[in-house]
């Protein structure tokens, strides 16, 4: 029988695979069904958001930031204001403080939600999505009251935030906080034990803490390789350190333990918001500097000095005091970075955008070799990709 | 907020300037974030040093990014951003170069630097040399040039569409449908050149330092 010589093969995989998370566009050399080298081409979405930055007053720039990681947009924000504050030498008042921290941990759940359904789905859970979507609607509508914006709220600016919240909403979303615990519950009994989940995930893109610091890994993904390390408790920012929670970690660094440290943070996440909700304190959202943060419509009306603090500052903006800052904050995903240089004038020289899962997508080469085509899905599901920040 | 400079981060400072004194060009340690200038070459063996050094232990590279400063002689900066997550500590590495002088690539130190080094390679041309694959990766396939410098245009310079005829993309010279908006706030008085109605007194009567005449006596 003559001998059968099989070549290695080279597969495109998106940049329209619904699996994809986007617009990634794979380029897998393959073995058969085995992988041997995965590339992925990225900057399909790319935007020039980093060169846009740099033609924008400070403020202007706020919504760009919305736009990177869309699932979970508040917390882009955050580490921009934080930045922009840094440089100008201000922190948000107290109430200001806590209500960035209240929609940031919003957000988290907002990116978690829809990381463990979309990755249920991924590989073959159907009904997750559905449950998750309709909980993330009810998240939007809080954004949506909060900001006027169901998504790109625009809320976080340097200084504070836009507005103060609505009478009201701080209870219903309290309450919302009660209910949800059933709903991970819910979609915990369909996963976690499930036998096709566990088959797909468990052993699956191991990593293990040393390779995860050479591959710059930050977020849920280090943390299930057993590092418990958080910004919100190593470096905290804002209100952060007056609450009390806990950092979850696991052990094995595999899809399976990424969906689990990420479904204990959503629970996490949860107390923060209802410890946020009941220590909010009273007074100002956003700081008194009239030169940063825009005077109340009331005001405007009675004060010249309102009226002219209004249009240099949505003319002109402000000044920022030239110097640089490199400002992380622990997005939902990871290390989310600011590297912001200021020139002195009212628009950034420089604003290097580090976006975690840009060195998360950086590693599927390494976490995919060997593995089966099937296992890449699950290995980009738990990896948690999501291509506006990666693309900026 | 922080004129006084933290003590952890005063000592982190002192004792990086005595290990790499040999490279340092310069230490800055501005709103509570250390940064070291260093020589250019020396890159590979500091980042190496950072990361296996027991008082440092930086081990993970959060950022490798480009600064473009076109007055400068040597116009680009290479920002290296590193964590310690052992002693929670961050430092900012920075090296300067051209568009023409290589920076050695430490992709062989961090795996991740791999992807951040491309980036700047696109964005800026900065080029690394010993990198494993220094290909382009956020602009389009066949791009030319590198747009976050200062002097690439905000508009680029080509446009795509689908050519239906054609049947396939298309690459044109942009073409804008109104004029590129570019306002200069910050001398918003520059357009009043105009010598104004009256203005000439002021200057007459200055030059000839008398007191200004007043209608009739």
């Amino acid at each position: 029988m003559a001998v059968t010589e099989i070549k290695n093969f080279t597969m495109n995989f998106g940049p329209q695979h619904p699996a994809a998370h986007g617009v990634l566009r794979l380029v897998l050399e393959m073995d058969g069904e085995v992988i041997e080298r995965a590339d992925p081409h990225i900057g399909l979405l790319h935007r020039g958001t980093e060169k846009l930055i740099e033609r924008k007053t400070y403020l202007q720039a706020v919504p760009y930031f919305d736009r990177l990681d869309y699932v979970a947009p508040q917390n882009q924000e955050h580490a921009f204001a934080l930045a922009v504050e840094k440089l100008l030498g201000i922190q948000a008042p107290p109430r200001g403080q806590y209500i960035r921290v209240l929609y940031a941990e919003i957000g988290r759940i907002l990116n978690h939600i829809l990381n463990v359904t979309a990755y249920a789905m991924d590989v073959g859970a159907m009904t997750p999505m559905l449950w998750g979507f309709e909980e993330r609607e009810r998240l939007m509508e809080f954004c949506e009251r909060a900001s006027g914006a169901r998504l790109h709220m625009g809320y976080f600016r340097p200084g504070g935030v836009a507005f103060d919240l609505p009478p009201g909403l701080t209870d219903d979303i309290d309450a919302w906080a009660q209910k949800f615990p059933k709903v991970i519950d819910d979609i915990e009994e369909l996963l976690t034990e499930n036998r096709i989940f566990k088959q797909r995930t468990v052993d699956i893109g191991v990593i293990t803490a040393q390779e995860c610091y050479d591959w710059g890994f930050t977020g849920p993904n280090l943390r299930a390789s057993g590092i418990p390390w958080d910004l919100r408790k190593a470096q905290p920012y804002d209100a952060y350190a007056d609450m009390d929670f806990d950092i979850p970690i696991a052990k094995h660094g595999d899809c399976y333990d990424r969906y689990l440290v990420r479904v204990v943070e959503m629970r996490e996440s949860l107390k923060i918001i209802r410890q946020s909700i009941a220590k909010m304190p009273s007074g100002p959202v956003k700081t008194a500097d009239g030169k940063v943060a825009p005077p109340s419509r009331a005001e405007m009306k009675r004060s010249m000095e309102a009226l002219i603090h209004h249009f240099k500052l949505y003319t002109e903006g402000y000044h920022v005091p030239a110097g640089e800052t490199y400002t992380a904050v622990e997005a939902p995903k990871g290390e989310f970075a600011v590297y912001l240089v200021s020139d002195g004038t009212n628009k950034p020289y420089r604003c290097k955008i580090r976006a975690p899962g840009f060195a998360h997508l950086q590693a599927l080469d390494f976490l995919s070799r060997g593995h089966l085509l099937a296992d890449v899905v699950a290995n980009i599901g738990s990896l948690d990709i999501v291509f506006g920040e990666i693309d900026r | 907020m922080t004129a006084t400079v933290d003590p952890a981060l005063k000592d982190l400072a002192d004792y990086l300037g005595g290990a790499l004194v040999a490279d340092l060009v310069a230490t800055d340690t501005r709103l509570g974030e250390l940064t070291l200038t260093v020589r250019r070459d020396a890159i590979a063996k500091i980042l190496r040093f950072l990361r296996d050094d027991p008082y440092c232990q930086f081990q993970e590279l959060m950022d490798v990014c480009g600064v473009d400063y076109p007055e400068r002689r040597e116009r680009f900066e290479v920002v290296y951003n590193l964590l310690s997550l052992a002693n929670n500590f961050r430092v900012r590495i920075k090296i300067t170069t051209d568009e023409t002088t290589p920076v050695p690539s430490v992709a062989a130190v961090f795996s991740a630097a791999n992807w951040w080094e491309r980036e700047a390679w696109d964005l800026f041309g900065i080029y690394f040399s010993d990198h494993p694959d220094l290909r382009r990766i956020m602009t389009d396939y066949g791009f030319d040039g590198h747009p976050l410098r200062k002097d690439f245009p905000l508009t680029g310079f080509v446009e795509v569409r689908y050519d239906d005829e054609q049947k396939r993309v298309v690459y044109e010279p942009v073409k804008l449908t109104q004029e590129f908006r570019t306002f200069d706030f910050l001398s918003p008085w520059e357009g009043m050149t105009r010598v104004l109605p009256g203005d000439e007194k002021a200057t007459t009567a200055a030059a000839a330092d008398k007191p200004a005449v007043t209608g009739k006596p």
